[in-house]
């Protein structure tokens, strides 16, 4: 199942835990969980597409539509 | 479902892809795609092209016309590709190993022919599938399986080495820097000649396990503190640089393209 908040969705299957998108989130949105990348503060994401720009697995993104709004 | 943007362009029965945990190479192969994307070009007029090695397993995820070669020879057979259809945008996926070492001698020929293929090298400094043998690429010193105690060789500036044989569009940038690296990308597709992106990718598998580096985050850390971008370098004094390498666009000297060239000679047969 997808992880969703404020237009961020998680796909954990293909999450490998590296922690990349943790790492450079300007924000402090995510944190690991079992080896896995969860979100920890959602409502401070400010959407810059920095975890999706940089995730080798294509496991976080920002939704579109929902980018838009 | 994934973002629209690999829903769109890659083969979602092949994914999740097989790279290790915090492998650049997805990072790369997604610039790769995203630059694509905003150029808007014609999925059908696209052919990828890649040897052997763990970054040229990406065209087998890429929802387009692919070819995935021998090793060293993607640029061979690319070359073969262009000539046959002048009107493909044609893309070659390598590795430092395939496109400097075993392949070294396809490089300099086809950026002496100002071929119109983009190369996109992703250099993670290393013979990643194979088990962490160097490459002309591991810097001096450091170690790989065939150099238990530091390599000896000098590096190859692969953009440097591409630009002196006839290359018109060079850059480099990082699995960091990813922005710039799309921009690159796109401007290395736009120059109709032979188009060379340096992408600095991370093999935290063998690279950074072989020297103590650290796991990707660490060794994108790394990359993000000792890139320094060419318009900057510029206004830097030289001890500023020492250690230091170049992002950004390198070289762009756009020429006569090498099927423009070759079908001139023909149309002149066919006038007469
Ligand atoms: C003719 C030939 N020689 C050697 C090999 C073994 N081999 C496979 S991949 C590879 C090196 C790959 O390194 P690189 O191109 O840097 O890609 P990476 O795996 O690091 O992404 C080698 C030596 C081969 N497959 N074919
Ligand atoms: S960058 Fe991608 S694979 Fe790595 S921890 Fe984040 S979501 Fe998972
Ligand atoms: S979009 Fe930006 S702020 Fe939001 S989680 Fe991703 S990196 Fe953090
Ligand atoms: S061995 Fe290195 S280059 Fe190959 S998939 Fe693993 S991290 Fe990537």
């Amino acid at each position: 199942m997808a992880v969703k908040q404020k237009g961020l969705v998680i796909k954990p299957d293909w999450c490998k835990g590296c922690g990349i998108c943790v790492a450079f989130c300007p924000k402090d949105v995510l944190k690991m969980e079992n080896n896995k990348v969860t979100i920890a503060n959602g409502d401070a994401c400010n959407g810059c597409g920095l975890c999706e720009l940089r995730c080798p697995d294509f496991a976080i993104y920002l939704e579109e539509d929902e980018k838009d709004e | 479902m994934a973002s629209s943007l690999i829903e769109k362009y890659m083969r979602m029965d092949k994914l999740p892809h097989i790279w290790c945990p915090g492998c650049g190479h997805g990072i790369v192969m997604r610039a790769v795609v995203k630059a694509i994307d905003e150029l808007e070009l014609n999925r059908e007029k696209i052919c990828i092209v890649s040897g052997i090695g763990c970054s040229s397993r990406a065209p087998g995820y890429m929802n387009f016309n692919t070819l995935h070669t021998t090793h060293g020879r993607a640029l061979a057979f690319a070359t073969g590709i262009k000539h046959a259809n002048p009107e493909l945008e044609v893309i070659v996926l390598t590795g430092d190993g395939d496109c400097t070492a075993i392949g070294g001698n396809h490089l300099i020929h086809a950026a002496r022919r100002n071929m119109g293929i983009t190369t996109v090298v992703f250099n993670n400094n290393i013979y990643g599938m194979t088990g962490g043998q160097y490459s002309p690429t591991t810097p001096t010193g450091d170690k790989g399986t065939t150099a238990p105690y530091g390599n000896i060789d000098k590096v190859f500036d692969i953009c440097s080495l591409a630009q002196a044989a006839g290359a018109t569009y060079t850059g480099r940038a990082t699995v960091y820097h990813a922005q710039l690296l799309i921009r690159l990308i796109k401007d290395g597709i736009k120059n109709k000649g032979f188009s060379l992106i340096d992408a600095i990718s991370v093999c935290p598998t063998y690279y950074g396990r072989k020297n103590k580096k650290g796991d990707s985050v660490r060794i994108m850390e790394w990359l993000k503190d000792n890139a320094v971008n060419v318009a900057a370098a510029s206004k830097l004094p030289p001890e500023k640089l020492a250690g230091k390498f170049l992002i950004g666009e390198l070289y762009n000297n756009p020429q006569p393209e090498y099927t423009e060239e070759y079908k001139k000679i023909v149309e002149s047969f066919q006038r007469g």
